[in-house]
């Protein structure tokens, strides 16, 4: 049986059972309107239904029976005993028809003309009808005939029975007959109506069980009571079956919060003069109707947003090349304990530039943070407080409370959000959340003497830190701990120091566990005295007065009876600033990392001490020469050092605050870094040495012109970010120096971020406009959405389509057939180099290269551009 | 768990005096000054408690405890009245309130009894007590040539 078809078994079955009752005290009081009313409303919405549904022999009784009560409404007809038991009769025949329904999943068959023309005759206003004569009473007979007065009798054939002659006397008492009718389907009911307030306790209850169950349960483990194991494991078993079944009666379908979308969509396609057709998939997937609540506006909010801003009017979307229609898609399934919820659209994708526009306008970060920030780094800071990158504010979106406000929601459940956005193909956002709030798993932790509670959700994994000499080291940089993890670097966040607890005297701070923790694509360790076990915990709200402290998501009772604290890892983030929406495509790299999926490229590093702290590094390709400069050489114009160098005058740029002048005889070395025939020197403290490794960035640093740590050597060593550092040495000083009109477009392919990092901010300086993809396949899409490049340059070792592939892809056909390529490698092997060329690329460079990637690109662009 | 009261339970039983112009009031002590607050907000005294610290809470946010099952957040009363700290060793009364479906607990170094006072006994707050009493106090009576300070519940737990 269909749910529809239930549902409506469910609803008609209350709605006669309350008719009955309704009647009757109708027929006490014959002037009630309001009951009328409400017998009317009833039994019009049957009727309704069944038309709906295609049920004609209900719609017809339950019509004729509407249309004699519609008389008594409007009071054409009054209300007499005779009437109400021609009412109840028809009544009846529903009821008839809607347990044969239930029992065969289709009407039965079976004639009702006699009781339709019965009621006919009293909506006539017949005096027959009005005092029951003797052919409506054989009519009603036929009726109750007719009606199945058993269970079993359902299934026969109604139809037949009518036909035969009367077998018994009829029951003259409609009302007492209507019971027994009625107790078929009640006992056959699937479903009940039963009020959330009454869920809500049983939840409550069984939060109170399950604490009362993990005390005795800690109780026994302690006291290896033989009796009470077994009583109690079952007890146990029973409680989180109980617990499993209660949960399911809160579960219910995410559709159910979707229900006002479609109408929401239509509105917002006319007020905006779009066509928007509204997709949603995995409607059944039931979570807790909590959360449900809860997620309902955010994702209004969302869906508002894709028509509003994602879809692009039906003549931009022509011009695009793409249907008018515009789509937005509703996906929701279940992965892990969570639910996944995907609100996608295919319009016009969220404009990096104009993103990064508005961040610099609104003073969000400065142009060089930008200059080193991954596109999806860039499109995160849609989710700042305020940001609404909307030209026009519209009735339905652009207020500035946006998706801040969704993140805000989001995460208060405890759920993650994130979002892919390709310009010009469209957005989809990604909702994380658990499926239930009240009861979680959590991790008990101890830190300055207390005991907190972690929620599994985040946990990553647990290190233990210090102790035996081959497990993992908390270091500091400065004051900031960190570890190195797999050849990773993870920010670590001090509990007892965060929370202002005592720290431990007895243990140094460096002795301890790391709990991993991941906050959207973010991954840092928080350090801890002790781990204990985990628990099922009950999660309850904290109180009003301590709702400002963020660090909580909320308080449970353990086990033992003792309160502790839920700590919430989104406010942990915060609070610490290792999430706050800033880069964090690196910490999602370390991430990949950490399950040992990627393997790096070996670079040539030259490692320099400037200013105190950790050791820096620059990939030693960008450097042209190391200098040691008398200091009696280094002049000073306008606040600036300089120096003649090589017959021109060289800027000179300190590589760390607090420089001081050497002094006359001391020697000031010198990194000289060179464009064409323009060069600017770095004054370092000293050069420590040059090595060849394997690098990977972590988490971008807040202090401008380092690009972010990387463990080398087995140090901590800062990665310095030369395009800032050469801005530093001016504003213009790498503006191209020919009158070059165009901005050459640059498409950069590399799967490293590191050399994406590396190569954007130089090749942005010296003026092209660079558009960097991970991989050859993310290329081949950019050609199919028509994007234009000057030049292509591409690493030729990457997963999935390599560089060769590329190039061949390339070159066989679409656009680009004929645009310059450039291979990047990190090998110079002859044999690769030939197999690139035949594959298509013009020229061939060694990875960090500057110079020939430099002089190859100006090849490349002489080339196209006719002299 | 439940400490009894410090006198016998016949506290309890309605006093002869009541009547509409008495209202029942709570006594208890904080730093030798007696205060009361209304019975009919009172949902139970404790005798000392395992409270649980909570971290960056506000100064007078003592902690919470487990009242069957039921999170109870404790509010030390010397804090909350800018008095010294209980001396170390020395228990404290729980005197739990409730406001707006949240338990409180109010801290308090010892419970007396269950009094009516009757109106005509209240007086204002006089102009020069000390702001932070004046901010919690509702008036003050007189008792057995004792001052006793009202204590306003809704006021007492409007912190930060």
């Amino acid at each position: 049986m269909d749910d529809l078809l239930a549902d409506f078994l469910t609803e008609t079955n209350e709605a006669l059972a309350s008719l009955d009752g309704a009647l009757l005290k109708l027929e006490k009081a014959p002037d009630d309107r309001q009951t009328l009313s409400e017998i009317f409303r009833n039994v019009h919405t049957i009727k309704g239904t069944c038309g709906f549904l295609g049920l004609a022999r209900l719609e017809k009784v339950a019509h004729a029976a509407e249309n004699v009560l519609g008389k008594y409404r409007d009071g054409s007809l009054r209300v007499t005993p005779a009437g109400i038991t021609l009412i109840l009769a028809a009544l009846d025949g529903l009821k008839g028809i809607v347990s044969g329904l239930e029992a065969t999943g289709g009407e039965p068959a079976g004639d009702d003309a006699a009781l339709i023309a019965a009621l006919d005759a009293a909506w006539r206003g017949e005096p027959g009808a009005a005092t029951p004569a003797q052919a409506t009473l054989e009519a009603l007979d036929k009726v109750f005939e007719a009606e199945p007065a058993a269970p079993e009798a359902a299934a026969r054939e109604p139809a037949a029975e009518a036909a035969a002659p009367a077998p018994a006397p009829a029951p003259r008492q409609p009302g007492t007959e209507g019971e027994a009718a009625a107790a078929g389907p009640i006992t056959a009911a699937q479903t009940i109506r039963v009020s959330v307030d009454v869920l809500e306790d049983l939840m409550t209850l069984v939060s109170e069980l399950v604490l009362t169950r993990n005390q005795l349960l800690q109780l026994v483990r302690a006291r290896s009571d033989s009796a009470l194991t077994v009583p109690l494991q079952r007890l146990s078993h029973i409680t989180s079956e109980l617990q499993e079944g209660v949960m399911k009666t809160r579960m219910q379908p995410i559709g159910n919060a979707w229900q006002k979308l479609p109408r929401i969509v239509r509105d917002l396609a006319n007020e905006l003069g779009k066509k928007i057709e509204l997709v949603m998939r995995g409607a059944e997937t039931e979570l807790d109707r909590q959360v449900l609540e809860l997620i309902k506006d955010p994702l209004t909010h969302m869906v508002r947003n894709s028509g509003d801003h994602g879809l692009e009017t039906p003549e931009q979307r022509r011009q695009a090349g793409k249907p008018e229609t515009g789509r937005i898609l509703l996906n929701a399934y279940h992965e892990g304990g969570h639910i996944i919820i995907e609100i996608g659209d295919d319009g016009r994708g969220l404009a990096v530039e104009k993103i990064r526009a508005k961040v610099l306008s609104q003073g969000l970060t400065t142009e060089a943070e930008l200059a080193g920030m991954s596109e999806r780094e860039i499109q995160r800071f849609i989710f700042r407080a305020g940001f609404s990158t909307a030209a026009a504010v519209t009735s339905v979106s652009g207020r500035g409370v946006g998706m801040d406000v969704v993140k805000t929601n989001v995460e208060k459940i405890g759920g993650t959000i994130d979002l892919r956005s390709v310009e010009g193909k469209g957005t989809t956002f990604y909702i994380k959340i658990p499926l239930t709030l009240a009861i979680v798993s959590a991790l008990i932790v101890e830190a300055g003497g207390e005991r907190f509670a972690i929620p599994q959700i985040g946990v990553v994994e647990l290190v233990r830190a210090g102790g035996a000499a081959e497990s993992a080291q908390i270091e500091r940089i400065n004051d900031t701990p960190v570890m190195r993890l797999r050849e990773r670097l993870l920010p670590l966040v001090s509990l007892s120091r965060l929370l202002q607890l005592e720290q431990r005297a007895d243990a140094g701070p460096e002795e301890g566990f790391v709990v991993v923790t991941q906050v959207g694509a973010n991954v840092f360790g928080i350090i801890v005295d002790k781990v204990f076990d985990t628990e099922e915990i009950v999660v309850k709200p904290v109180a009003p007065i301590l709702r400002h402290v963020t660090m909580f998501s909320g308080n449970t009772i353990l086990g033992d009876g003792s309160v502790i604290m839920i700590l919430d890892p989104n406010g942990i983030a915060r609070a610490t600033g290792v999430g706050a929406d800033g880069p964090s495509e690196e910490a999602a790299r370390a991430q990949e990392g950490l399950r040992g999926t990627r393997s790096g490229e070996r670079t040539a590093l030259l490692l320099f001490q400037a200013g105190d702290g950790a050791p820096k590094a620059v990939p030693l390709g960008l450097v042209a020469r190391l200098e040691d400069l008398p200091a009696e050489s280094i002049e000073h114009s306008g606040g600036k050092a300089l120096v003649q160098y090589r017959g021109k005058l060289m800027p000179l740029v300190p590589a760390a605050p607090g420089w001081m002048m050497p002094e006359p005889g001391r020697r000031q070395a010198v990194l000289v870094f060179n464009d064409r025939d323009r060069a600017m020197g770095l004054m370092v403290d000293g050069i420590l040495d040059v090595v060849e490794e394997q690098i990977v960035i972590e988490g971008a640093s807040d202090q401008p012109g380092i690009l972010g740590s990387a463990v080398i050597c087995g140090k901590v060593t800062d990665l310095i970010d030369c395009s800032w550092w050469l801005r530093q040495a001016g504003e213009d000083w790498f503006r191209p120096t020919g009158g070059d009109q165009t901005t050459p477009r640059v498409l950069l392919v590399e799967d490293s971020a590191f050399f994406r990092h590396l190569l954007m901010p130089g090749l942005t300086a010296v003026g092209y406009d660079v558009t960097a993809v991970d991989t050859g396949a993310q290329a081949l899409q950019l050609r199919e959405q028509g994007a234009a490049f000057d030049i292509i340059v591409s690493d030729i070792e990457m997963p999935d389509l390599d560089g060769i592939g590329l190039a061949q892809a390339v070159r066989g056909a679409g656009a680009w057939r004929t645009v310059p390529m450039v291979a990047l490698s990190g090998r110079s092997d002859p044999a690769l180099i030939r197999r690139a060329r035949e594959a298509g690329f013009n020229d061939y460079v060694g990875k960090s290269d500057r110079e020939a990637l430099m002089a190859a690109l100006r090849d490349a662009v002489a080339a196209q551009t006719p002299c | 768990m439940h400490a009894p009261m410090p006198s016998s339970a016949g506290l309890v039983r309605p006093p002869v005096l009541a009547d509409a112009a008495a209202e029942m009031f709570l006594t208890l002590t904080v730093a030798g000054q007696l205060c009361g607050v209304p019975v009919l907000s009172v949902r139970d005294i404790l005798g000392a408690q395992v409270i649980t610290r909570v971290p960056l809470a506000p100064r007078e946010v003592a902690g919470s405890l487990n009242l069957r099952g039921r999170i109870v957040t404790a509010i030390d009363l010397r804090r909350r009245l800018g008095l010294p700290e209980r001396a170390a060793g020395a228990t404290a009364m729980s005197v739990v309130v409730e406001q707006n479906g949240e338990l409180y607990s109010l801290l308090s170094d010892s419970v007396g009894e269950v009094l009516p006072l009757r109106t005509e006994g209240f007086a204002a707050n006089p102009p020069t007590l000390d702001p932070v009493w004046r901010e919690v106090s509702r008036g003050v009576h007189r008792q057995d040539g004792q001052l006793l300070i009202v204590l306003d519940v809704d006021r007492v737990l409007a912190i930060g």
